[in-house]
């Protein structure tokens, strides 16, 4: 099977002031349709800098990104957009839905985004709503919801561009447990039953269950397999792979 | 398209009112200056405007109407005779005194005519009619200044030019843009109010024959009469308009107003728009994250500022109408021709677009990876 993001001796430095910070320092990773695979680690490690590498959000300083086949490290400000719109779909810690939008209309901003509109995109919007559990949230106001709500709706959006790949921040930390696992267990059907690729940057190891793959970062790099860690992670925890030291 | 950049916009009624009160704001004055501009530009040469004639007939070097120069009434009878000419009449327009009841002077432009043409004679007349001039020191002047000359109604009796008048009439609405108000009365008259000797007019007004071309008749009078100067009625009112608004200055300085209106209202739109925008970079970051391209965020910044534009254009003319039917019971006219209206609507619309360009910038450069920042 092809991987949906296939990663391969991924650097990406920052400059500050005079000195040169590497955030990633050579990454190699495969997300294979119909997984979910958990970026673990300490703050700061460059979970987040992987995440948004993967996500076309960011550029690599050098190495290979490729998604779906693709090779999209080289292309510039103006391509990856695109890329991250055919592609990806995305899930914030903080929702990031639009406050002033309804959930039904934050869906199909997306849509809108992806050219699907009126009463077509009125009615995805709805199934997708419903498909996460909101359809009668349809008309309601981020205000009015709960986090849980709003993090299925911000799932929904993700969803309505229809993408072969999910990435998700923190997708559980503002929400309680009970919420949290509910939220992944979506995120692993999207996986098992959809075939996506999903990818899950968390500290929240009540949520570790939900993983198929567990990768951990460590200062820049995929660290190597530890007994305490490995204790530590439900059985998803399958493999390391493409781990890099 | 969902409606983010209408939600945006009405979502802090707050800061929408700070953005349409800036931009009401900037209508206004813009309208207030461009109406004075309009109006002093009109007054300045409303006399020549609606006198009816196609020709102005004046000494050598006269730069505009109240600057005529004396010259001899016999050349009125050369006038004549020029081909093409259907008419001609001797018009005095002098500055002279009047004499207030109270004994307090004032200046005023004296109009002396011929009731009995159609030339240089009085519009709008609210009381007596043009008639009335031929009874004994008769004048008609207009009610706007009523104040000023201490009139206070038909058959007062004041000093011209120490001699006596009495006023027969009111008109409404002509204003001088000087502060001497324009008195209208038999030539004859003018001439003694204006200290004139009895052989001297101060111009000519000319109607050219149907059919009769006005710059041939122009040269013919040129040609045929010594030491005068013809213009057509079109050049000597630009003469006119330009002297009062451009060589005095006064033109710069109201048009220079409604530039500091348009600068005002500019800063305080971009200022507006730009904190809304910062209010929802996040947002922005997300739809750029989301995949947007820099035109989707564009058009959503832009939208907002076009809504601005047009309620706040709307709001604008409401008080705009307002305070230009409050300024025709005064001495300074603002006026709001339609051309005028439509083109505030578009400067609103570029100042309000223009401002949103501020904020575009600052979200050109937001990097989508925000998102990730909590």
């Amino acid at each position: 099977m092809k991987p949906a993001i296939a990663v391969r001796e991924l650097v990406k430095t920052y400059t500050e002031g005079a000195s040169v910070v590497a955030a990633i320092r050579g990454v190699d990773l495969d997300v294979y349709p119909g997984e979910v695979v958990m970026l673990v680690g300490p703050s700061g490690s460059g979970k987040t800098t992987l995440l948004s590498l993967m996500g076309c959000i960011l550029s690599a300083t050098s190495g290979s990104v490729r998604i779906a086949g693709k090779e999209v490290g080289k292309l510039g400000e103006k391509e990856l957009p695109r890329i991250r719109l055919q592609h990806i779909g995305f899930v914030f810690q903080g929702f990031n839905l639009f406050p002033t939008l309804t959930a039904g209309e934050n869906v199909e901003l997306m849509l809108d985004l992806k050219g699907v509109r009126g009463e077509a995109a009125h009615a995805r919007a709805r199934d997708l709503l419903e498909q996460v559990g909101l359809g009668e949230k349809h008309a309601s106001f981020p205000s009015d919801l709960s986090g849980g709500q709003k993090q299925r709706v911000a799932v929904a959006r993700a969803l309505a561009g229809d993408p072969e790949i999910v990435l998700a921040d923190e997708p559980t930390a503002a929400l309680d447990s009970k919420t949290g696992s509910n939220v992944m267990e979506m995120m692993r059907r999207l996986a098992h039953e959809r075939g996506r690729a999903v990818a899950v940057v968390t500290h929240d190891s009540r949520v570790m269950r939900f993983a198929d793959r567990t990768v951990r970062i460590e200062d820049g790099l995929i660290a190597k397999k530890r007994p305490e860690f490995a204790l530590g992670l439900a059985a998803g925890d399958a493999s390391l792979a493409g781990q890099t030291a | 398209m969902p409606p983010l950049a209408r939600r945006n916009l009405f979502h802090d009624k707050v800061r929408l009112t700070v953005t349409l009160t800036g931009i009401v704001f900037a209508v206004v004055l813009i309208v207030v200056e461009l109406g004075l501009f309009v109006g002093f530009t009109q007054t300045t040469s409303s006399l020549i405007d609606r006198s009816g004639a196609d020709l102005w007939v004046t000494s050598l070097h006269v730069p505009y109407v109240e600057l005529g120069v004396p010259f001899s009434e016999r050349k009125l009878y050369q006038v004549r005779a020029v081909p093409g000419v259907e008419a001609a009449e001797k018009v005095v327009v002098r500055w002279t005194d009047w004499k207030r009841p109270d004994g307090r002077q004032e200046s005023v432009q004296i109009v002396g005519m011929n009731p009995d043409t159609a030339l240089a004679q009085p519009w709008n007349l609210v009381a007596g009619n043009v008639q009335d001039l031929k009874q004994p020191d008769a004048v008609i002047m207009d009610d706007i200044y009523k104040g000023k000359l201490g009139v206070s109604g038909v058959g007062q009796v004041f000093e011209i030019g120490h001699h006596r008048a009495r006023v027969v009439g009111f008109t409404h609405g002509i204003r001088s843009f000087t502060t001497s108000p324009y008195v209208f009365t038999t030539f004859k008259k003018a001439q003694t109010y204006a200290n004139l000797a009895d052989d001297q007019t101060m111009f000519i007004l000319v109607k050219v024959a149907p059919g009769a071309d006005v710059n041939q008749v122009r040269q013919g009078i040129l040609a045929n009469v010594r030491d005068v100067e013809a213009f057509t009625s079109h050049e000597f009112s630009r003469m006119t308009q330009f002297y009062w608004m451009f060589t005095t200055g006064a033109g710069v300085a109201v048009l220079l107003a409604a530039a500091l209106g348009l600068v005002v209202g500019f800063v305080v739109v971009a200022q507006t728009i730009y904190a809304t925008t910062m209010d929802h970079l996040r947002e922005f970051g997300t739809l750029k994250a989301m995949g947007a391209p820099n035109s989707y965020v564009y058009k959503v910044i832009l939208t907002q500022a076009a809504i601005s534009a047009v309620i706040g254009y709307f709001l604008g003319m409401m008080v705009s109408v307002f305070v230009v039917h409050a300024s025709q019971e005064g001495g300074a006219a603002i006026l709001l021709p339609l051309p005028m209206a439509v083109g505030i609507f578009f400067l609103t619309l570029l100042m309000c677009t223009g401002a949103a360009m501020v904020s575009i910038t600052k979200v050109t450069r937001l990097d989508p990876a925000m998102v990730f920042k909590n």
